[in-house]
């Protein structure tokens, strides 16, 4: 279910590294939660994130979920399918549907998420 | 399977919901299905074909009686001189300064019997102001322990419940019901919702809830009926711009503020409120509920602040997505002399405005 490849957060984010780059989205349980997701709110490019700190927003059609930046560092680059099609977000929030590219500016933050193991023991648990 | 949480009120439906997979939440203390497929698929599901909800967490209460007539005239806002036998009326209950106790619905039985249809919430208190105001010998019955109530919506509605009742429901009107029986069971059926779509709203012994709740998909199952949640509720009612309590109406807001004029009847006989309204009719309200759709980027939602000229002006009632229109809608307070359509607004989403304008309402209206 949860691609063993991938870091989460209890907030319900991952976040996969490419070199220097870490591509963010939300996980296959957070989508379930919320339902229908009808809007994307996304940082530009050039923003600068900081881990635990908000990224953006999801809505579905009942609510708000904010999102939590799993890792710091700048976006480079924002995932313009969610703007027109954010019911992408239901269908492949492992794959398509990824939120923002960061360019990772510490990459050892990623020793304090979880395992797709223990992330899995976590909703499994929720 | 899960159980609610014990604090919370369920209705006799509360193990079959659990049972078909349906997420539950806490509504007003009761533990309620939000959502079985999907808010969006439940909702369109009502629009185009039909959809079966668990609405008996709403509250009745019966008033008998010689007195009854005179009882439930004198605590609601509309004319129920007008009411025939099988007619049911929307109408406001009232406190003395002219704010909402609840909305509701009064349905006249027989000359000495009403039965009215009041929201979860508030059916204690409901129950209490009307008990209270009864001068006379009216007898008030608090009867919500005595019904389920399921909700049958959409144009597929009456081929669904037909194919379960002897009862020809062509012939019963909009905002009109009779007593019959859904297979076998005896029920009140009203040709009544909260969806702006055609349809149905049955009372049945809780007993017989679950029995009928299936009955009744397996009868819609050639047309595609969907269990539906409260999630599809409220975008269905907020499209109809139909109000919820705590929302566009409350203690503090009269019906002449809510866009609810035509149910109050000034020239009928004193009600309670009467006072109030008539001084509010004459000076005008300064506050006025409109209708909106969000024309920048965002979802207006309830609670959020309603700006004009840069400086705040409302607040936003009900919003969100409208499935059937594709457009971010919503309700919102305003002064009153700014509340008509095509006034551009900025709604605050996030600490910042977004662009927003006025509209005419309600945002759906089904095709008769």
């Amino acid at each position: 279910m949860y691609p063993a490849n991938f870091h989460y957060t209890k907030e319900h984010e991952w976040v996969r590294v490419e070199g220097d780059v870490g591509v963010v989205g939300i996980s296959d349980h957070a989508q379930k939660e919320l339902g229908d997701i009808v809007y994307v709110d996304l940082p530009k490019p050039g923003a600068h994130l900081e881990q635990g700190k908000p990224l953006g927003s999801v809505e579905s059609v009942k609510a708000v979920s904010d999102i939590y930046s799993p890792v710091s560092g700048e976006v480079v680059e924002v995932n313009a399918l969610l703007s027109a099609t954010p019911e992408k977000l239901n269908e492949d929030p492992h794959g398509d549907a990824w939120l923002v590219k960061i360019k990772l500016s510490a990459p050892d933050e990623i020793k304090r998420l979880l395992s797709a193991d223990d992330y899995q023991k976590y909703v499994g648990a929720e | 399977m899960t159980q609610p949480a014990t604090s919370l009120k369920t209705t006799p439906l509360n193990a079959a919901h659990r049972k078909m997979g349906a997420k539950m939440v806490d509504f007003g203390g009761w533990d309620m299905p939000v959502q079985y497929s999907g808010i969006l698929d439940e909702h369109h599901a009502v629009r185009k074909n039909v959809g079966l909800f668990d609405v008996s967490h709403m509250g009745e209460i019966e008033i008998h009686g010689p007195d009854a007539f005179a009882l439930t005239d004198a605590v609601t806002t509309n004319a129920v001189a007008k009411l025939s036998i099988g007619q049911a009326q929307y109408s406001g209950l009232l406190y003395e300064h002219g704010g909402f106790v609840d909305d509701i619905l009064v349905h006249k039985v027989a000359d000495d019997h009403y039965f009215i249809c009041v929201n979860a919430s508030n059916q204690e208190k409901d129950f209490e102001h009307i008990a209270s105001a009864n001068k006379r010998n009216a007898i008030v019955e608090f009867a919500g322990d005595r019904y389920a109530q399921l909700a049958i919506q959409g144009p597929k509605g009456l081929a669904t419940l037909q194919k379960l009742t002897a009862t020809d429901l062509a012939a019963i009107q909009y905002y009109h019901f009779t007593d019959g029986a859904v297979s076998g069971t005896p029920a009140r059926i009203a040709r009544t919702g909260y969806t702006g779509e055609d349809g149905f709203e049955i009372y049945i012994a809780p007993s017989q809830a679950e029995r009928i709740w299936n009955e009744i998909l397996d009868a819609g199952a050639e047309f595609g009926i969907k269990p539906c949640g409260l999630g599809a509720r409220n975008t269905l009612r907020l499209e109809a711009k139909m109000a919820l309590y705590g929302h566009e109406i409350h203690a503090s807001l009269t019906p002449y503020e809510a866009d609810l004029a035509w149910i109050v009847k000034l020239d009928k006989g004193d009600f309670t409120g009467k006072a109030a309204l008539a001084k509010q009719k004459s000076e005008g309200v300064t506050r006025k509920l409109a209708g909106f759709e969000m024309t920048g980027r965002g979802i207006g939602r309830d609670g959020y602040e309603v700006y004009l000229d840069g400086s705040p002006a409302g607040w936003v009632t009900s919003g969100g997505p409208s499935p059937t229109l594709g457009k971010n809608i919503g309700l919102c307070y305003l002064p009153a002399h700014r509340a008509k359509p095509g006034q551009p607004i900025q709604i605050m989403i996030r600490n910042q405005p977004v662009e927003a304008v006025t509209v005419p309402t309600p945002f759906y209206k089904r095709a008769k």
